[in-house]
């Protein structure tokens, strides 16, 4: 039976009404009408849904609404045109990604494990982009980027 | 056309779309600067245009500020195309690129230049494109000359100014000669739409030593929209009064409806069944409503004729007895079968591909509105120009050479890589829309995705070769047998292509197409044939094959490029030499010579073995193929565990010719997903399946590359001819990659492997055997 629920999205509080196992990802694409976050698989298998959950990564494919307990940063309020985020200013640098569906998760997990540590090595790098399916197999310019924005960030 | 914003040419297809929509909000001047134009929703459409491809206003506007508008009838998956379209035009205009903008992806406002397809965007669409940008350069400044008073000869252009060279106080800009009207201005038009669409015209091109824009890494110009991210893709897409449709498939290939128990889902809000013959889906105004309600719907499945007659372990034995359908030598040259029975010393192969899906990040999405003999569909197809006529056909207002009074939109979406289920996802929409009166939103699910999803096909190639006493290659023989490349058509646009369609029983047209070897090898006597076999089911098939991004051309040259190793070792040659003595182009002589010496090929006339820390074993192999006047030669450097027989390929060394070099740092980009998209397919990918149905169904269950298996390295040698034109980048060195991985398994190893996927178990398996 659907019931309200109260989700703390890009800084704002927003009450949806939706069935406690919904996914959030519908909450996100549907009633917030985000624009980063893609319906990959509902498996947790490829990260294209990936969204920040008090700094930690998740899929948003597989988290039931009923779920979400804290503050959740999508895609969308990672940085601007004007202001990017120097993860996806260095996306956008090296021209990483084609068709960019899949780009949320890479930018997304990318995010979250240099805003926790910036300090990386190529091979840590690789590791904890394990998961994410690109289709478009543009990996080089996806680790390129990852480096880069690592570097960046660690100043 | 060069138009103000009050001179909407009001089109019938304008009407039609008001009327569609209740009037207002449509008509949008095509003046407007292009982010307007692309930011419309699914409420509000750019104005209809009128779309003769012999008038110049059909493919280029000027606006009043001296910024352009490109009419592109192709779209871009993500390879910069669009930014590409944009530099030529820019070049031949003598404008900046940030003047130009690139229209695209709405069949009611640019011409049908075939979608995304066969790698053309610049080859076919781009000089058409170029042809008309020049054409406007000349009115423009022939209209300046008749202003300034000053002959065109003595006239020039800098960014959009038109000046008197002896004299700059004489100058106009193309904004102020705005009145003027494209629309008038005739190119000689060849008569063909889609891919083959060619325009000529009084003005001459530019002379490549002059180029300023093209040849310069333009950034790609949809990339910030999509990162930061703004743009809608096709999955954003929403319509007033739109139900959400979910699919419901059989548990086994053919599997046909005996009953449905509707009640089943009577507790889920709104959830509609909408059923006829096998076609089954559900509707709700909830997205997860419909998720949910096609899950548990029940449906008891009469499965009496259900299944395969093989499976994916028995198929290349399935394959090799089967009965051909269609058998063509598509290149015969001296006597092949003499030259062999009289030779001495034959050598003879087998080769393997499976089944591939295309795999979408996304599955299949559609969106279609249809409604009293009209309507809209969004798609995120390559071939969305089809979804309008398919949508007509299925409404059954399909008219030849009448104008569609269906509208197609295209938006971004997942990477297609040839006829992927788009299509079929789209046709879903289109007739849940029909039966519900309802505007419908399909989005499949991932299981769908891969099990549904029309595959790359499977088969089997033999090739043969005689060597004479003195070493030298005196027959080549080289024979396809497989599934066809379009068992459904890479078009679109019938109901019979489509799983919806044949879930309806619309009859469906059978194909018999391959592909043969694309070299320059100058046997005496040379052979390619192919014959093609019949679909594992006819109709409704999860294994139907179509186009799979370069078709069938991995396939094939894993086939032919390796045996070319396989000859050069048994004539005492190395591959690189050998390569060398037979190709007779020169463009290949060269690619092949960039990629060996950017790999510091090491000459070698036997498998080298060499191992490196931890015993692990190290090999390069090289490959090269042609295809549609552009030409790759590819050195992988490998690496294998030899406890584990995982593959990694440390580097790739690219020799590429693609004739004009239009953006090269994003070719560089386009190239190397090329490269770990085959890679992908050589090392892991295989549909696999029983005799009930296909068990590929996520990305768990058909592993792509990750990550952790990137090359640390690809370095390209680009070869710039610009004398011969743009070639077309979007795939060809996909084909030349899984020979030269193959021929480094057999440098590392000593061992031949002549089956995809090259997985850890076969390669271990390989390894223990020798």
């Amino acid at each position: 039976m659907s019931k309200k629920f109260t989700l703390n999205v890009d800084g704002k509080s927003h009450v949806i009404e939706a069935d406690p196992d919904m996914p959030l990802l519908y909450a996100l694409m549907n009633d917030l009408e985000k624009k980063g976050p893609k319906f990959g698989c509902g498996l947790a298998q490829c990260g294209a849904c990936t969204v920040i959950q008090d700094g930690v990564a998740i899929r948003s494919c597989v988290t039931p609404v009923s779920a979400v307990t804290g503050n959740i940063r999508t895609l969308d309020s990672i940085g601007t045109k004007e202001n990017p985020h120097p993860v996806q200013k260095a996306f956008i640098e090296e021209e990483a990604g084609q068709c960019e569906y899949c780009i949320n998760g890479w930018l997304m997990t990318a995010v979250a494990f240099l805003e926790e540590n910036p300090k990386r090595t190529d091979a840590e790098i690789r590791d904890l982009l394990a998961g994410l399916q690109c289709r478009c197999g543009t990996h080089m310019a996806i680790l390129r980027s990852v480096r880069k924005a690592a570097d960046e960030m660690a100043g | 056309m060069l138009e103000e914003l009050t001179e909407i040419k009001i089109a019938r297809r304008d009407l039609l779309v008001n009327s569609l929509k209740g009037g207002g909000a449509l008509v949008l001047g095509c003046s407007l600067p292009i982010d307007a134009l692309m930011a419309q929703t699914s409420d509000a459409f750019p104005a209809a245009r009128d779309l003769d491809p012999s008038k110049l206003g059909t493919w280029i506007a000027v606006h009043q500020d001296s910024s352009v508008t490109v009419y592109w009838g192709k779209m871009d998956m993500g390879q910069g195309v669009d930014t590409a379209i944009a530099q030529l035009a820019a070049e031949e205009l003598d404008v900046n690129i940030e003047r130009v903008n690139t229209f695209f992806g709405d069949s009611f406002v640019a011409v049908d230049q075939g979608g995304a397809s066969g790698s053309t965007g610049c080859s076919n669409s781009g000089v058409a494109l170029r042809q008309a940008a020049a054409e406007a350069r000349l009115v423009l400044v022939e209209k300046a000359s008749a202003r300034l008073g000053v002959p065109v000869e003595q006239l020039t252009v800098n960014d959009g100014v038109i000046s008197a060279i002896n004299d700059a106080s004489k100058k106009i800009s193309y904004g102020d000669l705005i009145g003027n009207d494209f629309s008038t201005v005739s190119l000689e038009w060849n008569g063909r739409y889609g891919n083959g669409l060619g325009l000529k015209g009084r003005a001459k091109i530019k002379d490549f030593s002059e180029y300023k824009v093209v040849g310069t890494s333009v950034g790609r110009k949809d990339l910030p929209g999509k990162i930061i991210p703004e743009t809608e893709f096709a999955a954003h897409v929403r319509v007033p009064g739109m139900l959400h449709g979910r699919m419901v498939r059989p548990p086994s290939a053919g599997a046909t409806i005996a009953s449905v128990d509707k009640a089943s889902i009577s507790h889920i809000r709104g959830a509609q069944v909408v059923v006829e013959k096998d076609f089954i889906g559900v509707v709700a105004e909830n997205e997860w409503d419909a998720i949910k309600a096609s899950r548990e719907l029940k449906v008891n499945w009469d499965e009496s004729d259900a299944g395969f007659p093989t499976t994916s372990d028995e198929l290349h034995d399935y394959i090799r007895q089967a009965d051909v359908e269609k058998s063509e030598a598509d290149t015969e040259i001296g006597d092949v079968d003499a030259t062999i029975s009289g030779s001495g010393h034959v050598v003879k192969a087998e080769y393997e591909w499976p089944f591939q899906t295309h795999a979408r990040m996304g599955p299949a999405l559609g969106v279609a509105d249809i409604k009293g003999g009209e309507g809209t569909v969004w798609t995120d197809s390559q071939k969305f120009y089809d979804g309008a006529i398919l949508a007509a056909k299925f409404m059954g207002v399909f008219e030849k050479d009448k104008e569609v009074p269906v509208r197609a939109i295209w938006a971004p979406g997942p990477g297609s890589y040839g006829r992927s289920d788009s299509g079929d996802g789209v046709a879903d929409a289109i007739v849940l829309s029909m039966k519900t009166g309802a505007p419908v939103r399909v989005q499949w699910m991932r299981s769908e995705g891969h099990a549904w999803d029309p595959k790359g096909p499977a088969s089997v190639i033999s090739t043969r070769g005689a060597i004479d006493s003195s070493g030298k290659v005196t027959a080549y023989d080289y024979h396809l047998k497989g599934f066809s490349r379009q068992d459904v058509s890479s078009r679109e646009d019938g109901p019979g292509e489509t799983l919806a369609g044949h879930l309806l029983g619309h009859d469906r047209p059978r194909r018999w197409t391959m592909q043969q070897p694309a070299n320059s090898y100058g046997f005496e006597n040379k052979r390619h044939r192919w014959s093609s076999i019949k679909s594992l089911r006819d109709m409704a098939s999860p294994l139907r094959t179509s186009h799979f991004r370069d078709p069938y051309g991995p396939e094939v040259h894993f086939a032919s490029e390796s045996f070319i190793d396989e000859l050069a070792y048994a004539t005492g040659d190395d591959p690189v030499a050998f390569r060398l003595k037979y190709v007779t182009d020169p463009r290949d002589t060269a690619v092949i010579k960039a990629a060996a010496e950017l790999a510091n090929w090491e000459p070698r006339t036997a498998p080298r073995k060499l191992k490196g820390a931890d015993g692990v074993l190290i090999g390069t192999g090289i490959s090269y193929a042609q295809r549609n006047n552009a030409t790759n030669a590819v050195v992988a450097e490998i690496e294998i565990n030899p406890r584990t027989g995982k593959i990694w390929v440390r580097r790739f060394f690219v020799g590429s010719d693609y004739g004009l070099i239009i953006n090269p740092f994003t070719l560089d980009r386009t190239i190397e997903g090329n490269l770990i998209q085959s890679t992908s397919r050589t090392l892991f990918e295989e549909v696999r399946f029983d005799r009930k149905t296909v068990h590929a169904v996520d990305w768990a269950s058909y592993p792509i590359l990750q990550s952790v298996d990137t090359p640390e390295e690809v370095k390209i040698t680009k070869i710039n001819r610009p004398e011969l034109g743009p070639k077309g980048a979007g795939e060809p060195v996909m084909r030349v990659v899984p020979a030269a991985i193959a021929n480094a398994v057999f440098d590392a190893t000593g061992v031949r492997i002549r089956k995809i996927p090259l997985t850890p178990s076969r390669v271990k398996a390989a390894l223990d055997m020798a």
